[in-house]
């Protein structure tokens, strides 16, 4: 297979980045707390969200190594991704216009 | 076994590799030729129980009234028999068993990327069969709500729904498990020279599958949590009294059952795409189609569960989305027929055993499908909904498709892994009479539902009786066929006549090794260097 | 082919599919979580204002704590600080019973208040309030499961890492392991503010 080479070259994540990428996220926990507080109506949720996914992204980047796994893996998680999203949506095909 | 006077003696194979016998040699190996005969006894045996209660629901339903059994036991019959068809044979029939005894050789690997956890997902298979028929003799006795336990029936039920309900959630995890290792295997295992344009059509719709149960799966087993929970709980997240929707299980239960049908009949599509090149002496017909109209399947299944909805209460807007989409599957599916009659064209067709089954399976899956859109077709679908029609329509996918492509699969596969074959001429009597009752059975029931029959019921009114009663003598047609082709397979398999290494003339990786395949399958690693379907100088004998 | 060695990327591959699954079943929860939330958006917020964000808070400070020194214990073990790796896992855990007990104590004051899927007070009050609160019970219940699952997981790990056979040449099953335990930080990443902070 192509990334044969790729493969054995083993990535270590220092402990510098792990503890700064922990930082950054008790930061964004502070952020989501912080917004949802705001006299934001609706909006909240979304922005709640959005907090929320940036902190899910860090935490598949680094601390689970997807940044430095092969492309395959990316692939594979956004079709996983991609299909949450289209079954919660698809259902509001029917909630929204009932 | 027994020795019968005439039989030869054959190569120990795979047979021989542990030097142990008896069934700890078997529920306790690790290789998937092994755990794949597990699966296919297992999945047989729980297709002869669904069997017989299929016939005992005719045979209730021959003529109006009682007839042998009480409503009741009837609405028991067809729930249970819906539940071990469903989950216990379709869904791990063909990947489990010939999945797990044909991809890893095709792909030439050793074994799968995981045998041990192999190993548990078909531990999990028996356990969870053993809870779902524990559900039928203990707490209020069998389930009555349908294989779809809707709510709020299934929730308010004094049958066993929850312990059912809990080993079928066991089922599912034991088909997510086949489906990652199936994944993993065809991405890591792959032989040297195996390029994706080179994988069997068979392991291309595995892989298909594979994924449909791995992204699908998860959602039934929560749903079905969900429906636990109702009932211990009452946690009233489908109680409208409580501000839940029922209409809600509906669509969990749909996002997951309907990809569900593709895990079904995906696999059967493979079966069919590695049989007729091989007994048509000619290269499959647009390979590459095919190979991608297994995961256009697979993706758009996915996107049409909605319409098993039409007449819950759902939105005329999804009514209308979901009645669009669901005419996008037909374009893959069609795509697959379309390649198999061409394949056809000009070929050097010979008509043994699989290729009947398999050539039969083109045309029964033909008419489930066609019948399949004006089910999918919102306006005519109100009209046939929850009526027999709706039942001939997936008996001629599920049992016409998936089942027949599993006797095919039988007749192609099995002599390898045995070493002997059966004896020609009762396969083919077995397979007529199939294809006979089966089509008087139900046809005769698509007619019936056209006419209004509706389904499940106990009861119905004189006008439908003839047609029931021509239905009931089909089922029986289609039973004494089945048990010609049984015996004859079984009695084959155990003392027929030894087979060499590529009795067909197959030209994948599957034919190239020793009869019965060896412990690890390959004396050495294969290297490949030519298509799966690239019959130059392979030989039938 | 590589059945001589261990595959490792196949060991992950699997392990990243396994994950789908377990994202999945949680989607499940969270499809009618949207759904209810765009039918209830007042009954949910009332209801969601039940609960301690103090609690809520710290659990997420927590679990965030115990997924970094998770993630700290596979670069030790790639380091060959076994010492160390063993020391992280033992905080992992402990950060790992240091939630579950949180969520004794949230659970428990919330069934003295009569609070729970089915109670009298929950049928009585609004529909969406019942809605909330058994959404609620299972995710965070379902959530639990996975905390005690993936301790198991990882105190097992950490006994083979205690006995060499996990070592920084053969770690892939810590990986793993790690790789389970974020899943469980994941989904709590949703869950505080879908439940603890909407509105």
């Amino acid at each position: 297979m192509s990334h044969e080479s790729a493969e054995h070259a083993e990535h270590i994540v220092s402990y510098k980045t792990l503890v700064s990428v922990w930082a950054a996220l008790l930061v964004l926990t502070v952020i989501t707390v912080a917004i949802t507080r705001a006299e934001l109506g609706a909006l909240k949720v979304w922005a709640a969200l959005a907090v929320a996914s940036v902190k899910s992204a860090l935490v598949i980047a680094v601390f689970m190594h997807m940044k430095y796994e092969a492309r395959l893996f990316r692939i594979i998680l956004l079709v996983a991704l991609v299909t949450l999203a289209i079954f919660i949506g698809f259902t509001f095909f029917d909630v929204l216009y009932r | 076994m027994s020795s019968a006077e005439s039989r030869q003696p054959i190569a120990a194979g795979f047979w021989g590799d542990t030097g142990k016998t008896g069934i700890g040699s078997w529920i306790f190996s690790t290789d998937h030729k092994r755990i794949g005969l597990l699966y296919l006894y297992s999945v047989t045996g729980f297709f002869l129980v669904g069997v017989i209660l299929g016939l005992l629901i005719r045979l209730e339903l021959m003529a109006p009234g009682k007839t042998i059994v009480d409503a009741p036991t009837y609405n028991a019959l067809f729930t249970v028999h819906g539940v071990v068809m469903i989950f216990l044979f379709i869904i791990p029939g063909i990947p489990a068993s010939f999945g797990n005894l044909v991809m890893p050789i095709q792909i030439g690997a050793r074994d799968v990327a995981f045998p041990r956890l192999n190993l548990f997902s078909w531990w999990l298979y028996a356990i969870g069969a053993v809870v779902v028929l524990t559900s039928l003799f203990t707490g209020g006795g069998a389930p009555d709500t349908g294989w779809t336990f809707y709510v709020p029936f299934s929730a308010r039920t004094g049958t066993n729904v929850s312990l059912a309900v809990f080993g079928v959630f066991i089922l599912g995890f034991s088909s997510i498990l086949t489906g990652v290792n199936f994944v993993t295997t065809i991405h890591r295992l792959r032989a040297e020279g195996m390029s994706w344009g080179r994988l069997p059509l068979f392991t291309w719709s595995l892989y298909a599958t594979a994924w449909v149960q791995i992204l699908a799966t998860p959602i039934i087993a929560i749903t079905l949590v969900l429906v636990i929970a109702e009932r211990v709980l009452g946690a009233g997240l489908f109680d409208p009294g409580r501000g839940g929707d029922p209409i809600m299980f509906q669509h969990l239960f749909w996002i997951y059952s309907h990809p569900a049908v593709y895990i079904m009949i995906l696999p059967a599509m493979g079966v069919i795409s590695d049989i007729i090149p091989v007994f048509s002496r000619k290269p499959i017909f647009g390979y590459k189609m095919i190979a991608a109209s297994s995961i256009g399947i697979a993706a758009a299944g996915s996107l049409v569960w909605g319409h098993h909805m039409y007449t819950s209460g759902m939105s005329d807007t999804a009514i209308m989305v979901f009645s669009f989409l669901t005419f996008i599957v037909a374009i893959p599916s069609a795509i697959k027929v379309f390649n198999w009659v061409s394949t056809l064209y000009k070929g050097s067709i010979s008509l043994e055993a699989p290729m009947l089954f398999a050539l039969s399976f083109v045309l029964l899956f033909s008419i489930g499908g066609l019948s399949g859109l004006i089910l999918g077709a919102a306006a005519t679908d109100i009209h046939v909904h929850d009526t027999h029609f709706v039942v001939g329509h997936f008996h001629y996918v599920m049992f016409g498709g998936t089942g027949f492509a599993f006797f095919a699969a039988a007749h192609y596969w099995l002599p390898k892994f045995f070493g002997r074959r059966y004896k020609e001429k009762p396969a083919i009597v077995g397979w007529a009479l199939m294809f006979v009752g089966f089509n008087i059975l139900y046809w005769t029931m698509q007619v019936l539902g056209m006419h209004g029959m509706p389904r499940r019921y106990y009861d119905y009114l004189p006008e439908f009786a003839p047609l029931n009663f021509v239905a009931t003598v089909g089922s029986w047609i289609l039973a004494v066929g089945l048990i010609v082709m049984l015996v004859n397979l079984v009695k084959g398999l155990k003392s027929g006549e030894p087979i060499g290494e590529n009795p067909w003339g197959g030209a994948t990786l599957e034919w190239q090794i020793a009869t019965p395949p060896p412990t690890e399958n390959f004396e050495e690693d294969p290297v490949v260097t030519r298509g799966p379907y690239d019959f130059k100088g392979v030989v039938k004998p | 082919m590589s059945h001589e060695h261990k595959d490792n990327v196949g060991a992950k591959l699997g392990m990243w599919l396994f994950l789908f699954t377990e994202l999945l079943l949680f989607g499940g929860l969270f499809i009618l979580y949207s759904v209810y939330l765009s039918r209830y958006p007042h009954e949910f917020t009332l209801a969601g204002k039940e609960l301690n964000v103090v609690f809520g808070a710290t659990n997420t400070v927590v679990l965030l704590t115990s997924s970094l020194f998770a993630a700290m214990a596979v670069t030790s073990i790639k380091r060959g600080e076994k010492k160390t790796t063993l020391s992280l896992l033992v905080a992992t855990l402990a950060c790992a019973a240091t939630f579950m007990v949180i969520k004794y104590f949230e659970w428990t004051a919330k069934f003295h208040h009569g609070i729970y899927p089915g109670s009298p007070k929950l049928t009585a009050g609004p529909p969406g309030e019942s809605v909330f609160f058994s959404l609620y019970y299972i995710t965070t219940g379902l959530h639990g499961i996975h905390v005690l699952i993936g301790g198991a997981l990882l105190a097992w790990i950490g006994s083979k890492v205690q006995s060499g056979r996990i070592h920084a040449g053969d770690n892939v099953t810590l990986e793993n392991g790690t790789l389970y335990w974020h899943l469980v930080d994941l989904v709590w990443i949703f869950i505080f503010p879908l439940y603890y902070l909407i509105l």
